[in-house]
């Protein structure tokens, strides 16, 4: 019997929903809102040298990119199991799509961090 | 000879009930997920390109739309925290803790929980240690 591959996106869109659910709420508050307008935020928080170390020290990069790729993941595995419920009946073209767009970009994100800091 | 019979219209379906909305609006909260990860993978691609580069990312982040849009992906994010946790229970098999069954509001009471303790733990290091 064919095995299914269903159990690796499942663990996927898992990770990425213990993932979002304990760092989204902060981490959209910091980049989009205390960051920019210096509400309980240091405006220097993210100033570039900052962060540019933070990219370059392996521990960032992980973070960096488990956020980044995890939260990808989780988002395109609900996205195709939610268009059945708003009457559209996707299809592997759509399936291959929404994760094709996960992969992309979880492929942007470790060229990117792999290339800073060299 | 073809039957005629009545298909009841699926349309709109869960627009007919506040539990279905409430589920469509957990659903949809995926979407703010991905938007934040496009945001955060900009950023880095504009981090790799260098100084001037990602301080132009920063001024974006600065322009009004853009804070109102993060005020409203931080209300869906909270939302989509919230949810998640509420409906793990539903999600894992039952859980056993010496013989006993572990109830489910003790799990999201846990997570929520968590939730909570990351954010503060996050926060305070951005702002008192710096990254």
């Amino acid at each position: 019997m064919k095995r299914s591959n269903a159990p690796i996106f499942w663990s996927l869109f898992g990770a990425g929903g213990v993932l979002s659910a304990l760092l989204a709420p902060v981490l959209v508050y910091i980049t989009g809102i205390g960051v920019p307008t210096g509400a309980g935020m240091p405006v220097e928080a993210l100033a570039y040298p900052r962060v540019l170390a933070f990219a370059q020290n392996l521990g960032g990069k992980v973070i960096l990119f488990a956020v980044i790729a995890l939260f990808l993941w989780h988002a395109a595995h609900r996205l195709y199991h939610c268009l059945h419920d708003f009457g559209v009946h996707p299809g592997l073209p759509t399936k291959l799509l929404l994760y094709g767009s996960a992969f992309a970009g979880s492929a942007a994100a470790a060229a990117l961090l792999l290339t800073i800091g060299h | 000879m073809t039957r005629l019979s009545y298909v009841r219209p699926m349309e709109g379906w869960w627009r007919r009930n506040p539990y279905y909305v409430r589920y469509m609006i957990m659903e949809a909260t995926s979407v703010i997920v991905a938007l934040y990860a496009i945001i955060l993978l900009v950023g880095v691609w504009r981090l790799y390109q260098g100084q001037a580069a990602y301080e132009a990312w920063l001024a974006a982040q600065r322009q009004a739309w853009s804070v109102a849009l993060h005020g409203f992906m931080l209300l869906a994010m909270i939302y989509h925290a919230y949810t998640w946790w509420k409906v793990l229970p539903k999600t894992l098999p039952l859980i056993h803790v010496g013989g006993k069954h572990v109830p489910g509001l003790l799990l999201s009471t846990t997570g929520w929980t968590a939730t909570l303790v990351v954010s503060a733990a996050v926060y305070a290091t951005v702002r008192w240690c710096g990254l």
